[in-house]
């Protein structure tokens, strides 16, 4: 199989879905002749003509609101943000509009549309252009939100997105365009709503999703010398929330940290953590943990920014309290 | 007494102005019910009336191909009967009945007929104005000769939606016709207080695309005007905006007694009843006599009833359906009112699949290459020479 990288699984995915259904188009800014901020769409706009890969001005409400008529009328456009900390503009479009069609219309509309880009911190860019938003989407109903963390996730799941009768928000990585990993060829699809037990473990269960996956996996290797097996549960999906696997895998460890990029306040990981805790109670042996992004917005400073963030150690240090094998 | 008078629309023939005189009796008699209603507690929450402006969603409706998108705001019933929409299920939905368009989930402000091709119903001020503007998009973009006209009140055009769809639709020349009922309140607050520049139509400017102003209490001048926007766009020349100037003869909602306007000034603005300035034109110019109208109005009043009849009849939806309607699952199909409620045939619109259709429109021509350059020069140079005179042209 193929090492790709993220960014290039994605630009895989739109190929050869704006290849067989000619209803796909892409919009954003500089999605064309820039070949992608993130250069995501590199090569799309030779390849298909500058009505399906359309550079947008900078007008993420107007560009946004464009995507969902054309849905609505039978295209299936997929809409490029920048990054996710730009599409707050559009918010009113994907939240009033996009997630309420069906409903308003009594079933008449349907609205089939993809809404992608970064999310979560790029590097020293301060607060306005690190946010993790995704809780922000997954509280309304009549959305589905992903967020893949592997370059093979990214392209499957992008794939059945843009196949979806419904409004689909997609976090990408803005640290993981650069990330290698094997993707297969041609059609490959991975279902929304399915999480994906990325590594076996009996002691600890880490639910994590996106760029977090990556440190999870660190700190469950770097356990695994001092004997403790640690579970990854990549939840790839936010919403609709693959209960079953989350609850099939506490039963499994009996312990649980949820790791999440975003705000401890109202992050799709409180939602987890109630998963757990009317779904598997009796098997827990200890009170979930969740390692979040500090409850503050992000600093320029590197070293501040750092302390911000999840990493390896807080997982760390998180596991080993719930299995109380450290003093607390 | 009129201020005014209608210009004769010399190509429109009878069918169509009794049509048109019709549908605006509907509308005032429907809304004049849904007030009453509306008193009686049948209807609750936001219920807007257009009483007032029924010229402008009439007259343009009429112009209009039954397959072009209408879509509007909150204040829609009238467009929603304009298109043909059932008047019994229009009202069911304001009852918040199994009977109305969305089966009472959505209520006033949230009226859909999708098989006569009108798209909403929206209750975020300029919120419909990019989805139009979509729409738009996916016409031209499958090349299908398809006009979307999308109405908004002049207090959407203060919105930041309303500027970013000008720019993209005056862009990309998108088939769309922005039409501004501006009928001087935005809520309580007269368009001139929050307004720099007040004649919407001017706006258009700022966009390099057309703009006009008609006489919104006029259903002639209304259609008219709409026909000519629609040749425009019809024939690949970019969009418009059309400020309608208009008036409610109503407050803003059912809860606004509207007590920001003048008493003298509602009067004033009621002598240009659309109504009776159409039935005036019509009986003027011996096209119908009183006694045909009065047999339209009489009949327009029953259906009126009937449709409260309808809609005291039609059920509470079924709790089950809170459930429905929100996420499509796999193979699920498009809900058809009209099927489900009145068990009738209808032609629902059907959007061409994946390969169908070919993509012709290039946004932007590709740009030449230096090889393009090169033989464009070459052509030039060959151009001159057959010429003779050795002397270029002052134009490239």
């Amino acid at each position: 199989m193929p090492e790709i990288m993220y960014r290039e699984a994605l630009n895989q995915a739109l190929a050869e879905e704006m290849e067989r259904d000619r209803r796909v188009f892409l919009i954003g800014e500089e999605v064309g002749k820039y070949q992608g901020a993130f250069k995501v769409s590199q090569g799309l706009l030779d390849r298909f003509g500058s009505a399906r890969v359309v550079d947008a001005p900078i007008s993420e409400l107007g560009f946004t609101g464009l995507g969902i008529g054309a849905a609505m009328i039978g295209l299936r456009p997929v809409v490029e943000m920048m990054t996710w900390n730009f599409a707050i503009l559009a918010m009113d479009q994907i939240v009033n509009n996009a997630a309420k069609l069906r409903h308003m219309s009594g079933g008449q509309l349907r609205c089939p549309i993809v809404f992608r880009g970064p999310g979560g911190a790029g590097g020293r860019l301060s607060s306005q252009h690190s946010q993790a938003l995704e809780s922000n989407y997954t509280n309304f109903p009549g959305l589905k939100v992903i967020a893949p963390a592997t370059p093979a996730d990214a392209k499957g799941m992008l794939k059945s997105a843009i196949r979806d009768e419904n409004p689909v928000v997609m976090f990408e990585g803005e640290r993981l365009y650069a990330l290698k990993g094997e993707v297969p060829e041609g059609e490959h699809l991975v279902p929304l709503g399915k999480a994906d037990v990325k590594r076996e473990g009996k002691d600890v269960t880490f639910i994590t999703w996106s760029r977090m996956y990556y440190f999870c996996e660190q700190a469950a290797q770097e356990l695994q010398k001092e004997g403790i097996s640690a579970e990854i549960l990549d939840l790839r999906t936010l919403r609709p929330l693959d209960e079953e696997a989350i609850v099939a895998s506490v039963k499994k460890t009996n312990r649980a940290v949820v790791v999440e990029e975003g705000w401890p306040h109202s992050g799709v990981g409180a939602q987890v953590v109630d998963v757990i805790q009317s779904r598997a109670f009796d098997w827990l042996d200890a009170p979930v943990l969740r390692v979040t992004g500090l409850d503050v917005n992000m600093s320029y400073a590197a070293n501040l920014e750092n302390a911000t963030q999840p990493d390896a150690e807080k997982i760390k240090a998180a596991a080993k309290k719930v299995l109380y094998v450290e003093k607390q | 007494m009129h201020k005014g008078s209608s210009v004769a629309s010399p190509s429109l023939p009878k069918e169509k102005l009794l049509s048109m005189y019709r549908k605006m009796v509907l509308i005032r008699r429907f809304e004049e019910r849904a007030g009453q209603q509306y008193g009686l507690g049948k209807i609750a929450g936001f219920c807007h009336l257009y009483i007032g402006q029924e010229a402008v969603a009439v007259g343009a409706n009429e112009a209009m191909r039954p397959d072009d998108y209408m879509i509007a705001a909150y204040r829609e019933h009238g467009h929603a009967l304009a298109r043909g929409a059932d008047p019994g299920m229009v009202m069911a939905e304001l009852f918040g009945r199994t009977g109305g368009y969305s089966k009472g989930k959505g209520g006033s402000m949230h009226i859909f007929d999708v098989e006569h091709h009108f798209y909403g119903g929206y209750g975020i001020v300029g919120g419909q104005i990019p989805l139009a503007t979509g729409m738009a998009f996916a016409s031209r973009y499958r090349n299908e000769g398809r006009v979307t006209v999308c109405f908004f009140g002049e207090a959407a055009a203060n919105q930041g939606s309303f500027h970013e769809s000008l720019n993209m639709a005056s862009k990309w020349k998108l088939p769309v016709i922005y039409v501004c009922e501006n009928n001087r309140y935005g809520m309580g607050t007269a368009i001139v207080r929050t307004a720099a520049v007040a004649e919407i139509y001017k706006r258009s400017a700022g966009y390099a695309m057309r703009g006009e102003q008609a006489d919104g209490m006029d259903a002639l001048k209304m259609h008219d005007a709409l026909a000519d926007c629609l040749e425009h766009c019809r024939a690949g020349k970019g969009p418009v905006l059309l400020e309608a100037r208009t008036y409610r003869f109503r407050g803003h909602s059912m809860a606004d007694p509207a007590t920001y306007r003048t008493k003298t000034e509602v009067e004033e603005e009621r002598k240009n009843d659309p109504i009776p300035r159409l039935r005036d034109y019509i009986v003027g110019n011996k096209l119908a006599d009183d006694g045909e109208l009065d047999a339209i109005d009489a009949e327009v009043k029953a259906s009126c009833e009937q449709a409260v009849k309808f809609a005291d009849a039609s059920p509470e939806p079924s709790v089950d359906e809170l459930w429905r309607d929100t996420i499509v699952a796999e193979g699920e199909e498009d809900v058809r009112p009209r099927q489900r409620v009145l068990d009738a045939q209808v032609s629902w619109p059907e959007w061409p699949g994946p390969r169908d259709f070919d993509v012709r429109w290039e946004i932007e021509p590709k740009e030449p290459t230096a090889q393009d350059e090169k033989a464009q020069l070459a052509a030039r140079a060959e151009e001159r020479n057959k010429q003779g005179n050795g002397r270029a042209t002052t134009t490239v």
